[in-house]
């Protein structure tokens, strides 16, 4: 890494830390689901371990705990996480290396980091990422494992109101991205009404994928791009 | 659910969501960006953080529904509009959604 690399690096550690206390209090309620769900304790720590797609993850422990099969809950998980397919294409230019060594540090994209990363002008700063992704992912096997051993103590998640914790950070997020550039209002409105349009008749995740395509208008302004 | 469906569903995540990730750095990287990409890319930030948003806090499962983290987020929203910080704007969430929750909405 150059000096200015493990700058990047340490300013996304930094930046990432808040985002990584909302990470942290998440797992914490994902630990205590998926082991009211019958989880054995070692895999809910391995999902958190090895997969570190919170989303997705709970989507699987809901879909199991309806009583569905294996080949449902990874659908499901599947979908939710489908839409870091236009992430990962939107990062693509931006990482050096050959295809495996790029798709690895694919690996790094989760919604905040991804959001946060972005430079404004369609290229992406990949060493806050990993600093934003890193600190994040300490957090959420942490508050994981915390969820699994001491869940019980900790009562009900949805008492204490940490379902709200994502989505308001996500509408942090979205703020700065309206307050950025003028054409981000329409863009997130349309995207708003395509997911909304969607989540009685598509299966979950598709709604928060289909609303990419809001993004395209962005073709419009190509000469100005 | 049975330990084996639990790692079964664990390792298929696993490589689901790493070819999810890795597909689009696999096959679309080290190239020129073509004029019209960044115009699309600086803007899906916004619609999928929207939908996101909207999702999670709007939505219960495949219905809509309005709830109490409904009330969370709205207030959180408020508070954003004011100029409050992101930290502030988390903890402004989960408290109100867990007084809406314990006052029974």
């Amino acid at each position: 890494m150059t000096a200015e690399q493990r700058r990047a690096w340490r300013a996304g550690l930094r930046a990432g830390a808040p985002v990584a206390v909302a990470a942290g209090l998440l797992a914490l309620s994902f630990g205590v689901l998926a082991r009211e769900a019958g989880m054995p304790s070692l895999a809910v720590a391995a999902f958190s371990v090895i997969v570190f797609a919170g989303s997705a993850q709970f989507a699987a422990i809901a879909i199991l705990g309806q009583g569905a099969g294996v080949g449902a809950a990874v659908a499901a998980a599947a979908m939710m996480n489908s839409r870091f397919l236009p992430m990962g294409v939107a990062l693509a230019p931006s990482l050096p290396g050959g295809p495996w060594k790029r798709a690895l540090q694919g690996q790094a994209v989760v919604d905040a980091s991804w959001a946060m990363a972005a430079d404004g002008k369609g290229g992406f700063d990949r060493h806050y990422l990993f600093g934003l992704t890193a600190v994040q992912y300490v957090a959420w096997v942490l508050g994981t494992v915390l969820g699994v051993l001491w869940g019980d103590l900790l009562g009900d998640p949805e008492a204490l109101g940490l379902d709200a914790v994502y989505p308001a950070f996500f509408l942090a997020l979205l703020f700065e991205e309206l307050r950025a550039r003028r054409a981000a209002r329409g863009v997130a409105a349309a995207g708003a009404l395509i997911a909304l349009v969607l989540v009685p008749i598509a299966p979950p995740g598709v709604p928060v994928l289909a609303a990419a395509l809001a993004a395209l208008v962005g073709l419009r302004d190509r000469r100005t791009a | 659910m049975s330990a084996q469906t639990a790692w079964a569903v664990v390792a298929l995540c696993a490589v689901v969501t790493a070819f999810i990730k890795g597909v689009g750095p696999f096959a679309l990287g080290g190239r020129e960006l073509p004029p019209w990409f960044g115009g699309v890319v600086v803007l899906l930030a916004p619609a999928l953080l929207a939908a996101l948003v909207v999702t999670q806090a709007l939505a219960d499962g495949d219905r809509l529904a309005v709830g109490a983290d409904t009330a969370g987020v709205a207030a959180a929203g408020l508070v954003l509009w004011r100029g409050a910080s992101i930290l502030v704007a988390v903890a402004v969430a989960a408290v109100v959604t867990a007084a809406a929750r314990a006052a029974g909405v």
